[in-house]
């Protein structure tokens, strides 16, 4: 039951082979057991979990079950829910406790899913390495001494540990691709706009994105049929007629084009992750496609850019965390500068105060102009370069991240080293594009090694069906890390 | 374009975050080194080049000028550190 | 030395909306405090702003009153800070591309003289919530009902030379702002205030003195005060040998004057940059066309009309179209009269403005209405009754005893026409006053009043005054 798909988990419950209660109960035990190693989640409240199982049981047995109805979903605590912590992995929000519900967690709950917990997360989702969370490292299930990848590193661990069937995630720079690659699983970011960004606490409005981090490509799809929407509530949601995202995960990839960037596959690619890229390409070709070097000639600029913008739009949304109508005050202050001052100090993490400090330096009078104003043109940039590209391609492949899984307190010294391996991620959400990452192998240390797939605007329905071909051919995804245990 | 301490303290004024001297010598050294990347762009000429503040090229929704939300002061003031007769308090607040 | 004073206004008028610019929350005024502060305007960590669409019709309709250009693409910028009312540590408004472009002007009369003043700019903008400075143990109470609230910032060129141009400018736009129905004026509860920029300068030079920024003047008397000692103490500064700096001064009404509040200014940096959870606000000609096509005739248009239709002086058109309602009530008034438009004109600013000021009523609930007020001038009009007699009539209706010609029926105030009538009246006072009878007719003119005024208190006022001269004049020629 622990490698079963959202599809398999749906037909046994509507085969009433097993009851929502005790999936459930399945998986609270497993975290149980395997969370105090994993440090996978921040909050988990059985009673509220258990209380949705019994309310998805009665509704299958009404029949009015849909195919989530039932199934036990880990949510990344960057999504208010409500009644529940919603942490975003800080100590400025640990006793937040929010009184309404993020989109995404609604349409969950509309589809009858079960809230399993809230999973760990780098503070406010500013981290790839899942060190700077509030409530302490998460690890790496395929070697506990290593990170998982951040930012949704918990959801990640989670997934791939199977303490749960599926989980959520949010990808500002790679936060949903970069982890599912380090652990082993299927991640998706959607195309910016595609998932509301209504309840999902903000680090970098104009990048951040929503998606689905499970076991294959077929189950991220079933999640984006509840996930996308359309949203009055976010200004930025796209409106759009409804899709379903499983529609062509079927078709063959016989003339599928598939582009290779070559910034890709330069300098900075470790060999064993251009070694597994490399064979799941030969997989591809075997599966009919053909593939063509493209250039995306201003990679190089995306981290400089992103680490201008991202960090000016966080340092202004994080600006409402001053102690004055929820989260953490400090205890001790003088007058109302002291107040803030000291709430700030205290309450944000290290790698939180670093990049708010960026963010109000690019936004100060003087450096406005070369560094805002110079990085959103670049962005521009960035983002003819995909244009062009897929002018020639219909799906973009490469590695989603330089090396596997570094060791834990390797790089948390060296801003600089950490925000270099957000290199391939980093610009598809510059563009607002969709990619995902799709488990293709594994690198020296038996670590999983991630396959990038880059589509254009709304393309989602091809990129899984994409990944889901390759995963039809080949058994990574199905891998299991050594601190899962056996089924 | 190199970064001094006094900017540092600066810019931790106008964001409200307190730094010890010690403190303010790190992020120096970090902040340096973050903005010796971020130089990079400098270099490139971007003349003519529009702004891209959004991934689509999409313009404001506007909403119907309609009242939708109740009164939840108190689920709200339930997760707030300080208050009284339904206020918010903070430290004195001199004009 | 002669001094020149320049002043510019930048104005805050509250839009009348029901809910917020960027919540569903309510605006209205005097509720329990934050009880109207929705997740949106608390700044709940996920919480994103969705734009009031009317907050946009308002201020198009505004910009195209005054004559403006309206930008067809505005954007909305955060303006960082850190203040305890406002909750996001930024507030929301347009720098860059305002929603009201330049082009924008308005004419005040002052005295006997007119003059445009021009408009910059106007842009929209949420206010922030209101800090209560009672105690608290100590500490400062935040109410954040007010945050949110839709406000159109509207900013004037350096054009007014005197507290009274400044004044006459903010009734201008005050009665313009209600004219066009986008803001309820009322200055007690602070949907309309002014900030002052004043500086002052030796006349005859181009460069402009120093200003100082006087903030949130809520009163048109304040607004005047505060620039009439700003301007005395920039003259009196420079004329001591000292220098004006520039900085945020407020106005004290207590001790009527204005004081520095460098405690606000410290070494601001606002970080101005698009909002990235909005979207640029486009607006097409289309739209611009139809809020256009559903204006009202505007004030300096219906003034001129005044003129020239009814021939009123141009200081009476002024004061009858100080406001829509008083428009609607003279132009009413004045068709009934059938072409007497300056009688209507002198008593709706004579008489009735006088009741009105006294019982605290608008002209809009007036007791009289102008059918009203117009059958009484009407009575004026056709000799019934003097106008004097008149003002008796007109405070009977206003406490409600009935119509004019009632009253009139009633209290027997027909004015009497009968020259019989009047003759026996002068003939019992000429007998009566024998003395001043031959003081007249050896001279003394100046008597002639006291027979007019004898005449009229027998008559009870009612006596014809022009028959009476008449008769008066004859029989005392003897």
């Amino acid at each position: 039951m622990l490698n079963a798909s959202l599809k398999e988990l749906s037909a046994l419950l509507a085969a009433k082979k097993v009851s929502s209660v005790e999936l459930t109960q399945t998986f609270l035990k497993r975290i149980d057991e395997l969370n105090p190693s994993l440090n996978a989640f921040i909050t988990l409240d059985a009673d509220k979990s258990l209380a949705q199982a019994h309310a998805a049981d009665e509704r299958i047995a009404a029949g009015k079950a849909e195919l989530l109805t039932g199934i036990p979903f880990a949510q990344k605590d960057i999504f208010c829910a409500k009644d529940w912590l919603s942490t975003c992995g800080s100590k400025m929000l640990a006793n937040f406790s929010a009184p309404y519900d993020a989109h995404v967690i609604e349409q969950f709950n509309r589809a009858g899913a079960v809230n399993l917990g809230k999973t760990n997360m780098d503070e406010f989702a500013m981290g790839s390495s899942n060190e700077t969370s509030f409530f302490g490292k998460v690890k790496n299930p395929w070697d506990v001494s290593r990170v998982p990848g951040g930012s949704s590193g918990g959801s990640a661990a989670a997934v791939a540990a199977r303490l749960c069937p599926a989980a959520t995630g949010t990808d500002t720079g790679g936060s949903i691709r970069q982890p599912a690659a380090l652990v082993g699983i299927t991640g998706l970011k959607p195309t910016y706009g595609t998932v509301s960004r209504y309840g999902m606490i903000a680090f970098a409005s104009s990048l951040d994105q929503a998606g689905p981090m499970a076991r294959s490509a077929e189950d991220c799809a079933l999640m984006m049929n509840v996930m996308a929407g359309f949203d009055s509530r976010d200004s930025t949601s796209l409106e759009r007629e409804k899709e379903d995202y499983t529609r062509d995960l079927n078709q063959p990839l016989r003339g599928l084009k598939i582009g290779l960037p070559k910034e890709y596959f330069a300098e900075g690619l470790s060999a064993d992750v251009a070694c597994a890229v490399d064979a799941a390409l030969a997989e591809y070709r075997k599966l009919g496609a053909e593939t063509v070097e493209i250039s995306l000639p201003n990679t190089r600029l995306s981290i400089p850019v992103y680490y201008v913008l991202a960090p000016a739009e966080a340092s202004s949304n994080l600006a409402r965390y001053d102690g004055v109508r929820y989260g953490y005050r400090a205890p001790e202050y003088g007058d109302l500068t002291d107040m803030y001052q000291k709430t700030r100090a205290q309450g944000f993490g290290a790698e939180v105060k670093r990049r708010i400090m960026i963010g109000t330096y690019v936004l100060s009078a003087g450096y406005y102009d070369a560094y805002y104003i110079q990085a959103q043109k670049l962005r521009r940039l960035i983002a003819q370069d995909f244009e062009a590209a897929f002018k020639q391609c219909d799906v973009i492949m490469g590695p989603t991240a330089p090396t596997t899984a570094f060791k834990l307190g390797e790089k948390s010294d060296d801003p600089v080293s950490m925000y270099l391996s957000d290199i391939y991620t980093i610009a598809v959400n510059l563009a607002g594009l969709p990619g995902m990452s799709v488990p293709c192998g594994f690198g020296e240390n038996g670590l999983p090694v991630g396959l990038q797939i880059v589509g254009n605007y709304f393309a989602e329905a091809r990129m899984l069906n994409v990944a889901h071909q390759y995963q039809l051919a080949t058994d990574w995804h199905l891998r299991l890390p050594p601190l899962s245990g056996e089924e | 374009m190199s970064l001094t301490l006094d900017d540092v303290k600066r810019i931790a004024h106008l964001a409200r975050i307190e730094v010890s001297e010690s403190e303010a010598e790190t992020y120096l050294a970090q902040l340096s080194s973050i903005f010796g990347l971020v130089e990079e762009m400098q270099a490139v000429d971007t003349r003519g080049i529009e702004p891209m503040a959004h991934a689509q090229d999409v313009v404001l929704r506007l909403r119907e000028d309609v009242v939708s939300e109740a009164n939840r002061r108190d689920a709200y003031q339930a997760v707030a550190p300080q208050v009284e007769a339904g206020l918010y308090l903070v430290p004195k607040v001199i004009e | 030395m002669q001094w020149e004073v320049v002043i510019g206004l930048e104005t805050h008028a509250q839009l009348n909306t029901a809910s917020k610019i960027f919540s569903g929350a309510a605006t209205a005024y005097g509720a329990e405090p934050n009880t109207q502060a929705c997740a949106v305007d608390l700044a709940l960590p996920g919480v994103l702003p969705v734009f009031n669409r009317v907050a946009a019709e308002k201020s198009v309709r505004f910009g195209l009153a005054v004559g403006a250009r309206i930008n067809r693409k505005s954007v909305f910028e955060r303006k960082n800070y850190f203040y305890p009312d406002l909750p996001k540590g930024y507030q929301m408004t347009q720098l860059e591309l305002p929603i009201v472009a330049e082009g924008g002007k308005l004419r005040i009369q002052v005295g006997e003289y007119e003059k445009d003043i021009r408009i910059t700019r106007a842009h929209m903008e949420e206010d922030a919530g209101k800090s209560l400075h009672e105690d608290f143990h100590g500490m400062t109470g935040i109410d954040l009902n007010r945050a949110g609230t839709p406000l159109i910032e509207i900013v004037t060129e350096p054009d007014m030379s005197s507290s009274a141009e400044a004044v006459a400018y903010a009734k201008r736009l005050h009665s313009l702002v209600r004219w066009i129905g986008i803001c309820d004026g009322n200055m007690q509860e602070g949907s309309f205030r002014c900030d002052a920029n004043v500086s002052v300068r030796l006349k005859g030079t181009d460069k402009l003195g120093t200003r100082c920024e006087i903030k949130n003047l809520n009163s048109f008397k304040f607004l005047e005060k505060a620039i009439d000692y700003e301007v005395r103490r920039q003259i009196e500064l420079i004329e001591d040998g000292g220098r004006v700096v520039q900085e945020t001064r407020l106005y004290d009404p207590d001790r009527d004057e204005t004081r520095s509040m460098r405690s606000k200014e410290e070494a601001n940096d606002y970080r101005y940059f698009p909002d990235p959870d909005l979207l640029p606000l486009v607006v097409s000609d289309a739209y611009i066309e139809e809020i256009r096509s559903a204006l009202p005739e505007l004030p300096q248009a219906k003034r001129e009309r005044f003129m020239g239709e009814y021939s009123l002086p141009a200081y009476d058109a002024g004061v009858m179209t100080a406001s829509r309602e008083m428009a609607d009530y003279f132009e009413a008034t004045a068709k009934e009269l059938g072409g007497e438009a300056k009688l209507a004109a002198n008593w709706i600013m004579g008489d009735l403005s006088a009741a009105l000021n006294k019982d605290g009523k608008d002209v809009a609930d007036s007791p009289i209405s102008s059918a009203q007020l117009a059958s009484l001038l009407k009575r004026i009009q056709d000799n019934t009754i003097s106008g004097k007699i008149a003002k008796e009539v007109f405070a009977a209706m206003w406490n409600g005893e009935g119509e004019a010609d009632a009253i009139i029926e009633a209290k027997g105030l027909k004015q009497v026409s009968d020259s019989g009538a009047i003759e026996k009246i002068i003939d019992e006072i000429i007998a009566a006053n024998p003395g001043q009878v031959a003081e007249y007719r050896s001279g003394k003119d100046r008597l002639f009043g006291f027979f007019v005024g004898q005449a009229m208190k027998a008559s009870k006022g009612k006596a014809n005054p022009a028959q009476l001269n008449d008769i008066l004049k004859q029989k005392l020629a003897g």
